[in-house]
């Protein structure tokens, strides 16, 4: 899209939106991690939840999530708009305005909250609200565009959900939630950052300080390859927590090797090989990263199967 | 007089308005189900008679 076109649509106002546009507010792709870790939460708990409160709980997480994505979309437009990777959103777009934005993310994080403690337990529900805020109001309002150490911090409102799991099923925050909780917490910097090497231009553009912007790709090379060995360290430490069993013992050193092989790879190159090859070695240890914390919470999941099926150690 | 030809906006207002309709039949779906879960497993269940019980007030 050139200027051109954006000022003409922006006069013309937002067309009207289908339901579909509405639904990209919420974010689906980003959703579908919530669900996915806040499943393993709820099912590794030492509680068993009925099928159908089980299902509604996390649900109401989805919808809790994605009323954030909402906000976020309503508070960040003027961002989004300029960069490359989140110019088709709904907002930027012009498909629905910055106000329907914010209705639908208040109206269905009140609904998401409320549901999730009348269906499963207040704690859960608390813990939801404290997520939604802090990715709304911490990340969003005031970390994102204030600090290179925005990823850091506000990489917590995505750690949530399998501690929301968990707390579904049990009605309390432990050991082993508060290291699932960790796993995410401290992937997301190398998973962003990773990704921040080869759109930098974008986040440049839009004026957020990622580290990349501030710091240079030096260093975000070097903090890549420092927190990817604090990540080793958090997830080797659940093996010896409840949830942790051979399956999950076997991936997650698998998994590290090959994370911190990727990360001491990011570490020795320098920008003209980056750049000459067009970022292979970063896009790759980028989609390695997801691969990292998808295997690692199916682990845990496997591990409490086989706790079911009598076959754990 | 009525509309004769269908603009692509209504197809589109259409779908709105389909899937805001399946949401909140969806939602009562949900409270349906929740409520014969929670009925049927025997949660804790008091007042809903209005009558007060020693139970109810033990400990206050």
């Amino acid at each position: 899209m050139t200027d051109t076109s954006y000022d003409i649509q922006s006069k013309a106002g937002p067309q009207e939106a289908g339901f579909g546009d509405y639904f990209a507010l919420l974010k689906p792709r980003v959703m579908s991690l919530v669900v996915f870790t806040a499943l393993v939460g709820l099912l590794v708990a030492p509680v068993p939840v009925h099928p159908f409160v089980g299902f509604c709980a996390i649900l109401f997480i989805a919808i809790g999530g994605g009323a954030s994505g909402a906000l976020n979309m309503w508070y960040d437009s003027d961002i989004d708009i300029v960069m490359k990777r989140t110019k088709g959103r709904p907002v930027p777009a012009g498909k629905v305005t910055r106000g329907e934005a914010f209705a639908v993310g208040i109206a269905l994080s009140a609904m998401s909250v409320v549901m999730l403690g009348l269906a499963a337990n207040w704690v859960a529900a608390g813990l939801l609200a404290f997520t939604i805020f802090f990715y709304v109001v911490i990340y969003t309002m005031w970390l994102k565009r204030w600090t290179p150490q925005n990823i850091v911090i506000g990489g917590a409102a995505g750690a949530f959900p399998p501690m929301i799991g968990w707390a579904v099923a049990t009605g309390g925050i432990s050991i082993e939630s508060v290291l699932m909780f960790a796993i995410t917490f401290m992937w997301t910097p190398p998973h962003f950052w990773a990704l921040a090497l080869f759109m930098n231009d974008d986040y440049t553009k839009a004026g957020v300080p990622m580290l990349t912007v501030t710091h240079g790709r030096k260093a975000t090379r070097t903090h890549i390859l420092v927190y990817t060995l604090l990540l080793a360290v958090v997830t080797l430490g659940i093996s010896f927590t409840s949830i942790g069993g051979p399956v999950y013992i076997a991936t997650s050193v698998a998994m590290n090797a090959w994370f911190i092989w990727g990360a001491v790879g990011l570490y020795r190159r320098d920008e003209m090989t980056a750049e000459a090859d067009g970022y292979k070695a970063e896009r790759a240890f980028f989609k390695v990263s997801l691969l990292y914390l998808f295997l690692h919470f199916l682990a845990l999941l496997a591990d409490a199967a086989l706790g079911v099926l009598g076959l754990g150690v | 007089m009525a509309i004769q030809k269908e603009h692509e906006i209504h197809q589109r207002r259409f779908g709105r308005n389909l899937g805001v309709g399946l949401c909140l039949i969806g939602f009562v779906a949900i409270v349906f189900g929740l409520t014969v879960v929670k009925v049927t497993r025997g949660d804790p269940m008091q007042g809903f008679d209005h009558a007060v019980r020693p139970e109810m007030t033990e400990g206050n």
